[in-house]
């Protein structure tokens, strides 16, 4: 009984410790000014592997849900004769939902998953100290292009996946099941509106970059530098930041569109 | 060399995330940045305007000629008023012309229909549309049907 206790009680303040340290790790790689000419080329090399390389699997993955949606939504609409509302239901879910949170599962496994590996190996292999001992700040060098690197780039690709899906759903629903492409399209307009779907995708969208790439980042700073760590480490990121998108999906989802 | 290949996509990602933003805004919103500010208001009094927004269509012969600009109650006559907002080129509407609310098939939007009178004068800005009919609402077609069932 007593050593329950005291595991619970030992598992608990670990993971306030993570907590702080998740924390402090943030405060310090933000705060500290970084060098604007020494950082541009740091963060432009991390938009590159952040952002660019993970564009295929983004545009991929777009296309074929919005594919797949807008089969769906006509095999159940065209039973209320009302398939024209396709476009309609294409670009609310994709906007709204779809883009943002399955970008950022797709990010969180993409990059998210290789910042966490990349940093803990350089942990491992002292890397980062070897960055104190030559008196370059490894918070500044290391971890705060991939922090801003990620928050830019995932608003980014998730507008590209939301825009991709869409044209994959027109693409299904115009050009193969043969609704009318001027119904198709001003269902849409009619009902998307800019400042609340839009808008608050984008929202979305930045709050998902910003938390995985918070997570991968923590988690390749704090893990414990092994390989069986490092792999410990990846694996916790993909979760952690899985679990995370989903659950603040369903909070910014009940204030943005929820009416209480 | 592999630092420029390397900036150059970086900056075609970003045009293409700004772009799409932009194929959002406009393509798939109908975000409209050139609000055809100009054109003119006409008003109109509705029993029941039954489910019409504002930014609805008003159009004449299925073309869209205006859009509805502000609903609210008309305090004396307690009827809603409709103000609409129409395109400056369309200066043909005679003051008969009358308005309807209509439905875009069964389930769609609803807008707001003109059909044009036989005065020759014209409608201008501020001025109201008398001869108007409310949209159908569902639920008070069932009432009376039902009511003339029971009578009978």
């Amino acid at each position: 009984m007593i050593q329950f206790l005291q595991k619970l009680g030992a598992k608990t303040l670990n993971r306030v410790a993570a907590v702080g340290r998740a924390g402090q790790l943030l405060s310090q790689s933000l705060i500290a000014k970084p060098a604007p000419m020494m950082m541009l080329p740091l963060l432009i090399r991390q938009l590159y592997f952040i952002g660019v390389l993970s564009l295929v699997i983004i545009i991929v993955s777009g296309l074929f849900i919005g594919m797949v949606l807008g089969l769906q939504g006509y095999t159940i609409l065209v039973d209320y004769g009302s398939e024209q509302a396709v476009g309609q239901m294409v670009a609310l879910s994709l906007v709204r939902e779809l883009a943002p949170v399955v970008t950022a599962l797709l990010f969180a496994g993409r990059a998210g998953s290789a910042v966490t590996a990349e940093i803990g190996l350089m942990k491992a292999t002292e890397q980062l100290a070897c960055y104190e001992m030559i008196g370059v700040d490894p918070m500044r060098r290391i971890i705060a292009p991939r922090l801003w690197a990620g928050f830019i780039s995932m608003p980014l690709l998730s507008m590209i996946f939301a825009i991709v899906g869409i044209w994959g759903g027109s693409l299904v629903a115009v050009d193969w099941l043969g609704i009318f492409s001027g119904s198709f399209w001003a269902n849409m307009q009619a009902s998307v509106s800019f400042s609340e779907d839009v808008l608050n995708g984008v929202i979305k969208s930045l709050v998902f970059g910003f938390v995985v790439i918070w997570i991968a980042v923590f988690q390749g700073n704090d893990c414990v530098p092994t390989s069986e760590g490092i792999s410990q480490a990846t694996t916790r990121t993909v979760v952690y930041s899985s679990l995370a998108i989903l659950g603040l999906d369903f909070l910014l989802t009940a204030m943005m569109f929820g009416d209480f | 060399m592999r630092i420029r290949a390397l900036e150059i996509s970086v900056g075609a990602l970003i045009l293409a995330g700004m772009l799409a933003l932009v194929a959002l805004a406009i393509n798939v919103s109908g975000l409209n940045l050139s609000q055809k500010g100009g054109g003119y208001t006409v008003y109109a009094r509705f029993d029941n305007i039954g489910g019409l927004t504002e930014r609805a269509k008003v159009s004449m012969s299925g073309v869209q000629i205006g859009q509805v600009s502000a609903i609210r109650i008309d305090r004396k006559r307690l009827m809603a008023e409709v103000e609409m907002q129409i395109f400056d080129d369309v200066d043909y509407l005679s003051i008969d012309s009358s308005a309807q609310i209509l439905t875009a098939g069964l389930l769609g939007e609803k807008y707001i229909g003109i059909t044009p009178g036989f005065e020759d004068d014209l409608l201008e800005n501020g001025m109201t549309i008398e001869d108007t009919q409310s949209a159908l609402v569902l639920e008070e077609i069932v009432g009376k049907f039902l009511f003339n069932k029971v009578s009978e």
